[in-house]
């Protein structure tokens, strides 16, 4: 069993917790960078796209897991991101500052969006994201001159300052790199004022008030930062579907993010990178077993959405806690073994306790 | 720990000037005017339904007067949006609990200190060592309030695991991370047995006389009132029935009728 | 959508050339048929026309949307496969009623015969359904039901995709191809019978909940959980009626829409304009739900007719119902029959 000593202040602020810490994710580092030489092609691919669903749910993450602000639509953010990229690019504008600017529309949507959802609560503000995206599915599929309409446009591989890139090893790096970064940039944010801030309304927008926060501000800051992640995940996701159209940014994305994160972990960024690895592997995993299952339900359609829908059932009933919760109740019990309770986590049986009243 | 503030013009930290206000036909709070001079605590008693929490939620600008005014430090303060309360120096307490349910106790206290907090977003993005200094300085004075109130065994539990009693004392150390020049205390002692209350006592003195803070309470316990409390104030049906002395206004005869019996 | 002028005008026509409002998928528009100019008296019956089958697309959302507030208003659980029920519901009427294809069977029920067995049995599964997979989660947050409830909509796509085929059906009733001629107005009796079949369960449900103890009972569940428990309600068995309740008219909205839409597992996201219909009652009256669908039923055709001339840009008539709730939601964020409550500290 573990017992951290602590010594200062510093060791609980910064990020790292103690040696052990350090040690195993520099280890995840050190896989993560050596994977090129390794793996075959295909599987970098797969990783890239882990690394920007990654990203995408980081961005969903912030504001639903977080801010407690439920999210059904944010596939728009992606397109809005994707779109508002590329036609930077067209216009000659290198690749990086493409990316950051997509991401800057995407927080304007974002934050046009948030201003006048403020006094939504819950369901409410859940249900005005999914019109928003059906709308902006409209203004997808009808604003051709940007979007090339409902047949959409190739994507050309991204080019960095004049360097062309063309290798899969390549666009893995860039992802990789991207990810880093907004992983540090939300854990700053999360355990600074401005994430306390978020984590407060989440839990009590009473007493998050009379403690000085301004909760419109900190909503809609939250929206910003969440929808500028995502809209660069977008503008990654362009590049990596090498093609755009308004059908690659439907509600099957949107509840892709969701069971992302509630899947992996709501309220953790451990959360998101689990659930982007279910989210992505979960197609191909699918077409590995679509041989084995009898042709009833192999063959059938719809079955990546149903496996999708029972997988999210199965955790919802069992595991709430998503991935990162059963992570962390099988980490305890080796810390504290035998001593083990699993009453520890055991949630309290309620009664409804009523969202009528906030 | 806190200055007297500025602006306590001629004795007078907090006024409430003929509060009303009024849901539907009902004036829930009628004219009620008291007056907390600094350093004091000052009780409001009465029985449920009196209004004393709407006071409360009057001066935290929870609620919007229908009339009258409240001014604090000199500053008229009745149209303050309620975010701008706590940086002002009125920091309260709920009376049914009101933390942070999700996360650890020091989670909670840090919240508190958001009124004083002077970074900014892109500076925390990067997390600056503007940013880590600010981090250090508020863990720091956190810390100080722990101390104060014995805290420091529950420093990083969640709250949904803790006793009644300890969350009473987080809403405390809660509300006084705020730095607060005036501390509105919501029932403070309800649900907390004798040993508590006793307890409870002690930090209220303790706040009074070292922390320099002005306490404004809302309470039942007749016996913390008297032990405490420099001043009360009786209120019944949201209006005033009687105000001075803990044990003037326990003999004033309309209180003794409308709430303590003889 | 326009109305065309055809020459013998008939909605049947209409239905098979794929612009009937009922099959459009959210985004996916239907062109915009060009309208000769005709007489004002033409005119008047095009508006007229346009507005009936508006209302009875309206119904169709206000049954979704009853089912939907239905349960929020007794369980605060929001019900994202309510459209999904719909779809199931057409589904067993459509077993029931044509043949049970690769099954072998031949049931052929009458219409008449199969519409309440269907609702029996959408009935039966809505209270299992609540029974197996929501009572565990009573007490966690709202967030939960709503993931729970999308994702269960998922599986009943893919089940029903697998049970009969993706391939969109038909399903013909006694009211398939009838028309009402007065005057020169046409009205198809299928529309005409969601109308009614709208009118007869919204006053069934009304003296249900009014004049029956268990009416009551959820009513009181739905207010004070706590205290109907005191009161002896069994409240968890409550909710699931309602969840039976629901399923039923869902169900029922199912059978009803069959004939004018083609039945295939993706019919359900009529739910998703029904949401839209329920937020704008706000969720806290059944009456509320069924008039905002009626509304958005309404606006539907008219801004799809002419839209285009009227100025809006292109796509602005597929989601005309969103726009309209996104402005009634800024302007009254709690829909217009609020039920959200200041917490009183």
């Amino acid at each position: 069993m573990r017992n951290i000593f602590k010594t200062s202040y510093v060791q609980d602020i910064r990020l790292f917790e103690h040696g052990g810490h350090v040690f195993w994710y520099a280890l995840l580092l050190i896989a993560v960078f050596a994977a090129p030489q390794v793996l075959p092609e295909f599987f970098l691919g797969e990783m890239s796209l882990v690394f920007i669903y990654a990203v995408a749910g980081i961005g969903l993450m912030v504001l639903t897991g977080f801010t407690g602000l439920a999210s059904l639509g944010h596939a728009a953010f992606l397109g809005i991101g994707a779109y508002a990229h590329l036609y930077f690019v067209k216009q000659g504008i290198p690749f990086p500052a493409a990316i950051v600017m997509g991401g800057a529309v995407s927080a304007a949507f974002g934050i046009a969006f948030a201003l006048p959802a403020l006094r939504m609560t819950g369901i409410y503000l859940a249900i005005a994201t999914l019109a928003f995206a059906q709308i902006m599915d409209q203004v997808f599929t009808h604003w051709a001159a940007v979007t090339g309409g409902a047949r959409g446009f190739a994507v050309t591989k991204p080019n960095l300052f004049g360097w062309q890139t063309t290798t899969e090893t390549q666009f893995y790096y860039i992802c990789l790199a991207v990810l880093i970064l907004i992983t540090l940039g939300t854990r700053n944010i999360l355990r600074s004022a401005t994430g306390r801030a978020m984590m407060a309304i989440r839990d009590s927008e009473i007493s998050a008030q009379s403690m000085g926060i301004h909760i419109a501000r900190t909503k809609v800051t939250s929206f910003g930062i969440s929808t500028f992640i995502t809209g660069i995940a977008g503008a990654l996701l362009a590049h990596k579907l090498q093609f755009v159209s308004p059908e690659a940014f439907d509600l099957i994305l949107s509840i892709s993010l969701l069971l992302m994160i509630v899947v992996g972990g709501l309220g953790s960024l451990h959360g998101c990178f689990y659930g982007a690895i279910v989210v992505a592997f979960l197609p191909q995993f699918l077409a590995l077993v679509k041989d084995v299952l009898p042709p009833s339900i192999g063959q059938i359609p719809g079955l990546q959405g149903g496996v999708f829908g029972l997988i999210l059932v199965l955790f919802i009933l069992l595991e709430p806690y998503g991935i990162y919760g059963r992570w962390r109740k099988v980490r305890l019990f080796f810390e504290v073994f035998p001593l083990y309770r699993r009453a520890t986590f055991k949630r309290q049986r309620g009664y409804l306790k009523t969202e009528r009243m906030r | 720990m806190n200055p007297k503030g500025n602006g306590t013009a001629g004795g007078v930290l907090l006024e409430a000037d003929k509060l009303t206000i009024q849901f539907g036909g009902l004036r829930a709070v009628d004219q009620v005017s008291f007056v907390v001079k600094p350093g004091e605590v000052y009780t409001i008693v009465g029985p449920n339904g009196a209004g004393k929490t709407t006071v409360f939620n009057l001066i935290s600008r929870i609620y919007d007067v229908s009339e009258g005014r409240i001014v604090f430090q000199g500053h008229d303060i009745t149209e303050v949006p309620p975010h701008r309360i706590a940086r002002m120096g009125i920091a309260r307490t709920f009376q049914n609990i009101e933390l942070f349910e999700h996360t650890s106790v020091l989670q909670n206290l840090l919240v508190g200190r958001h009124c004083r907090n002077h970074t900014n977003l892109l500076a925390e993005v990067f997390f600056t060592p503007g940013v880590m200094r600010q981090e250090l300085e508020h863990r720091q004075r956190v810390e100080r309030i722990i101390d104060l109130l014995e805290l420091q065994h529950y420093r990083d539990q969640i709250i949904a695991n803790l006793p009644y009693g300890v969350r009473k004392m987080v809403e405390l150390a809660r509300a006084l991370s705020t730095e607060p020049t005036l501390l509105l205390l919501d029932e403070p002692a309800s649900g907390l047995n004798i040993e508590e209350t006793d307890d409870l006592a002690n930090w209220i003195d303790d706040i009074k006389s070292d922390l320099k803070i002005t306490v404004l309470m809302i309470e039942h316990d007749m016996r913390l009132v008297s032990r405490v409390s420099d001043r009360v104030l009786a209120m019944n049906q949201g209006r005033v029935l009687a105000e001075g002395s803990p044990a003037e206004v326990q003999r004033h005869p309309e209180v003794v009728r409308a709430y303590l019996g003889a | 959508m326009g109305l065309a002028y055809f020459e013998n005008g008939s909605y049947s026509e209409l239905r098979d050339a794929g612009t009937h409002p009922a099959q459009m998928r959210p985004g996916r528009g239907a062109s915009v048929r060009a309208r000769r100019a005709g007489t004002v008296w033409e005119d008047g019956l095009e508006v007229l026309q346009l507005l009936i089958g508006g209302v009875a697309q309206g119904c169709v959302y206000g049954l979704i949307a009853l089912g939907f507030v239905l349960i929020y208003k007794a369980t605060e659980q929001v019900n994202f496969a309510q459209g999904d029920l719909l779809m199931l519901g057409a589904y067993v009427a459509l077993t029931l009623i044509v043949e049970g294809e690769s099954r072998g069977w031949s049931i052929h029920l009458s219409f008449w015969l199969a519409l309440p067995l269907t609702m029996a049995i959408m009935a039966v599964f809505g209270y299992l359904l609540d029974r197996v997979a929501l009572r565990p989660i009573i007490g966690q947050p709202q967030f939960a039901v709503v993931i729970l409830t999308i994702a269960m909509g998922f599986v009943f796509r893919a089940a029903a995709g697998a049970i009969w085929s993706t391939e969109p059906q038909t399903l013909a009733t006694p009211f398939t191809g009838k028309k009402i001629v007065l005057g020169g107005l046409v009205l198809g009796a299928e529309n005409l019978s969601i109308i009614a079949g709208t009118v007869i369960l919204s006053c069934v449900l009304f003296a249900f909940f009014r004049y029956t103890r268990v009416g009551v009972a959820m009513q009181a569940a739905s207010q004070n959980q706590l205290a109907a428990y005191y009161m002896g309600i069994p409240v968890k068995v409550i909710f699931s009626m309602i969840w039976a309740i629901s399923a039923a008219v869902a169900a029922a909205a199912g059978v009803l829409l069959a004939p004018i839409a083609t039945i295939d597992p993706n019919m359900g996201f009529i739910g998703l304009k029904a949401f839209a219909a329920a937020v704008i009652g706000g969720f806290g009256s059944l009456p509320g739900a069924v008039i905002a669908g009626l509304m958005l039923g309404a606006v539907e055709p008219f801004a799809a007719a002419y839209g285009s001339r009227a100025g809006l840009p292109k796509g602005v008539p597929e989601v005309s119902s969103y726009i309209f709730m996104l402005v009634v939601l800024i302007v009254r964020p709690q829909g217009l029959f609020a039920q959200i409550y200041k917490k009183k500290v």
